[in-house]
Order: structure tokens, then C-alpha cells, then sequence
């Protein structure tokens, strides 16, 4: 686990010696879904009706925003191939990768959610929803983006092909993480959508990681 | 009989359709130096990664010790310390954490810091560094690994002729310590066998 930590902290220390790149990830977060409410008006029933697609489908795309980086900048310095040559297995270098993507971009995003939530007039409980559903489900986000990520490597407009890979294969997981929220909204739990989300990121975490070992390789020869 | 160190046997290896490779044999005993000379897209690039498994071999077969590298990849590689042709430093991270997120041993990293003459050099950002600085960097992260075969794929560029002095001498300690170098180069190097692709 010597390898993955030092990978995790390194890939979060290079982040934040250019915060610019979250802020950016944040940045496009509120203000893709601060233009709901402008569009549509103070109608507060509406806008406590549609938050819930709106602020999953926002995070979704910012996670996207920064994951055609996630292996690029390894790939043009030429430290794939030490990744490639590393004495620990690739799926866990991988993970590793996906584990401070989420750190840098999934947490601050479900962190953030909560205040966004507060514009659309969410009441409490439907905010702590959304919140524990963005903690679950955005790292299945970071696993299927980064499998698209490696699938794209070395791809020319590989930002473009990675989010046509990845954004429908995050469906089930948007479907359940604004269900959950909506069907708080509507007096119900959200408990067994939170199962679901759980379930869908164990199944990423089991599926991903050798899938983008084995694209990595790929792309090292 | 002892084997030897590496023993590369009929090796084969297609690139972009083109057979790189053919029928290549040779060895390396402990404390060797091998210089894999020859014109440009002669192989010597597609060589190196084809020791490290990098790019598959269509035939042949890359003995270490007597034993078939392929029957234990990861073993292998965890006995290679490699340099490409591109550096594979992290521009943002500082020479030291270069070197730290390969190395955790703090002794060896300062002992290959001091090796390539990087002492004052350690807690910059390697994007301010120059092309020559930055391949130093790049050869003590090598330096400071304990993997005893160095696969090293052009290692005098951008050097000047101190650096060139300081990678010799600690190439020299390496075969010293029972190691092997291979390095694919278009220089000379002292102490080397030379090995010509593509004649």
C-alpha cells in the first residue's frame, strides 16, 4: 500500500499546487446550476422540483471537466511508463489516480452541493440527501470517467470521446443519486437509493480498476 | 555453469507493421555496461522496451538469471530502474519530491542528489529547471532506485560535459555493486560493449 498512498499524495499535491484546475471544476459547478434559477424564475416549487437533476447532472459534468487530464499529463511526461514499470500492480496505481481525482474533485463537489441546494430552496433533510448521495455516487463517477480517461489516452479530441464514453455508462448512477434526493423531496426515504449508489460504486470499484490496467498497457506500447 | 545476468534470445518485435527486431541475440553478464548503438529507427528505443515489457515481444524469449522474465513480470520490473526519452518528472513537483515519489528512502535520495550535483537544485519546481538539469534529475531518480538492472534510453542528452562525468561515475558504482546498464545512445561511453542495431 506503500505505492498507492505516495501516488495518492502526489497526484493531491499536484493539484494543489495548481488549485486553478478545481476552482475551475467548482466554478463551472455553481455557475451551470446559479443560471437555473436566473432562467427560470423565483418559482420556488419548480426550483425545489428540479434541483435535484439539476445539481446531479451539474456535478456530473464538472467531475468530467478535468478527467481527460487524469492520465494525459502522465502520458506526455513519460511517467507512464514508470507507473507501467512500478513494482505494485497497475489496477492499483489506477485507483490510486481515481482516488485523488475524487479527493480534489468529487468531495469539494458534495461539499459544495448543499449551498447550491439552499437557491433551489431544498429544506434540510433533502439537502443532507443530496449531500450523501454525492458522497457515494461521485466516486463511481471518478471510476468511469477514469476508465474512459484510459481508454482515450493518446486519442486525438480525446475530451470529447471520453465524456461519449463515460456520461452514458453514469446514468444508473445520476438516475438514483437525484431520485434519491427527489424522492426526499416527495416525503419518502432515501435509503435504498443510497444502497443502490453504494452498490453501483463497489461495482465500479470491482470492475474498473483492471479494466483501465489493461488500457494503460495499451497505451504504453 | 552460471548464467548469465541477462540472456536475450532470438527476439522479434514489430512496430507500425515493421519488423524492429530480428532474430536479436546477446548477453549481459554482472557488472557490464552495454551500449546499444545504430542509426535512427535502427531499435534501440524498441529494445530497451521490449527488456522492460513495455512493448510485447512477437519472438524470442528475455532470460534474467536464467529465468524466463515473462513467467514473473512484475519480478522483473521490480529489478528495473528505467529513463525514456522523455523524463518522467512532474513539472510541478520539486527535484526531491521527484525523487521521494519513487524513492521513499531519504538516505538514497539525498546520496543520489549529491551524485548528480543537484544539492542546490533539490527544492526547486522541476519546470523552472533547464533540459540538462531536469535529465540530471531524471538520472538520480534512477540513481537512487535499488532495482540492479538500469535500462537508460538516451542518457547523455542535454547533458554538458560535467553532467556526462557525474553520469559515468555513478553508472561505475552501479556496476561496481554487481549491476547491469544497458543504454541506448548515439555517444560514446566509457567501458561500454557495444552492441550495433541494424547492421
Amino acid at each position: 500500500m506503500t505505492g498507492f498512498g505516495a501516488l495518492l499524495a502526489r497526484d493531491v499535491r499536484l493539484v494543489l499546487r495548481r488549485p486553478g484546475d478545481v476552482a475551475v471544476v467548482l466554478a463551472f459547478f455553481v455557475v451551470a446550476t446559479a443560471l437555473f434559477p436566473l432562467g427560470i424564475g423565483p418559482e420556488t416549487n419548480l426550483l425545489a422540483r428540479i434541483a435535484p437533476g439539476v445539481l446531479w447532472c451539474a456535478a456530473l459534468f464538472a467531475s468530467m471537466l478535468s478527467l481527460d487530464r487524469l492520465f494525459a499529463s502522465d502520458y506526455e511526461d513519460g511517467s507512464l511508463d514508470l507507473l507501467l514499470l512500478a513494482p505494485w500492480p497497475l489496477e492499483l496505481a489506477a485507483l490510486a489516480k481515481c482516488a485523488a481525482h475524487w479527493i480534489v474533485t468529487g468531495l469539494p463537489l458534495a461539499l459544495l452541493a448543499p449551498l447550491l441546494g439552499l437557491t433551489f430552496g431544498l429544506d434540510p433533510l433533502a439537502l443532507a440527501a443530496l449531500t450523501a448521495t454525492l458522497l457515494v455516487g461521485t466516486p463511481t463517477l471518478s471510476l468511469i470517467g477514469g476508465l474512459a480517461a484510459a481508454l482515450t489516452l493518446g486519442a486525438r479530441k480525446s475530451g470529447a470521446l471520453l465524456a461519449l464514453l463515460a456520461l452514458p455508462l453514469c446514468v444508473p448512477t445520476l438516475i438514483f443519486g437525484a431520485g434519491a434526493v427527489e424522492a426526499t423531496v416527495s416525503g419518502q426515504g432515501f435509503g435504498v437509493h443510497l444502497a443502490v449508489l453504494a452498490a453501483l460504486a463497489l461495482m465500479a470499484l470491482a470492475t474498473t480498476p483492471w479494466a483501465m490496467a489493461a488500457a494503460l498497457r495499451q497505451a504504453g506500447e | 555453469m552460471v548464467p548469465p545476468f541477462l540472456e536475450v534470445t532470438d527476439l522479434a518485435c514489430r512496430r507500425g507493421g515493421r519488423r524492429v527486431l530480428d532474430h536479436l541475440s546477446f548477453s549481459v553478464g554482472t557488472g557490464e555496461l552495454l551500449a546499444l548503438t545504430g542509426r535512427n529507427g535502427s531499435g534501440k528505443s524498441t529494445l530497451l522496451r521490449t527488456l522492460a515489457l513495455l512493448v510485447p515481444a512477437d519472438a524470442g524469449t528475455i532470460r534474467w538469471q536464467g529465468e524466463d522474465v515473462v513467467i514473473d513480470p512484475d519480478r522483473w520490473r521490480s529489478q528495473v530502474a528505467w529513463l525514456g526519452h522523455l523524463d518522467g518528472l512532474k513539472a510541478d513537483l520539486t527535484v526531491r519530491e521527484n525523487l521521494h515519489s519513487s524513492q521513499p528512502d531519504r538516505a538514497r535520495v539525498d546520496a543520489a542528489v549529491a551524485a548528480f550535483d543537484l544539492s542546490a537544485l533539490a527544492t526547486r519546481e522541476v519546470r523552472t529547471l533547464s533540459a540538462g538539469q531536469r535529465r540530471r534529475a531524471a538520472l538520480a531518480r534512477v540513481a537512487a532506485s535499488t532495482a540492479p538492472v538500469w535500462l537508460l534510453d538516451e542518457p547523455l542528452n542535454a547533458l554538458d560535459a560535467a553532467a556526462q562525468t557525474l553520469l559515468h561515475a555513478a553508472i561505475a558504482r552501479h556496476l561496481a555493486t554487481g549491476g547491469v546498464a544497458i543504454a541506448a545512445t548515439h555517444a560514446d561511453m566509457p567501458s561500454a560493449r557495444p552492441l550495433e542495431l541494424g547492421a
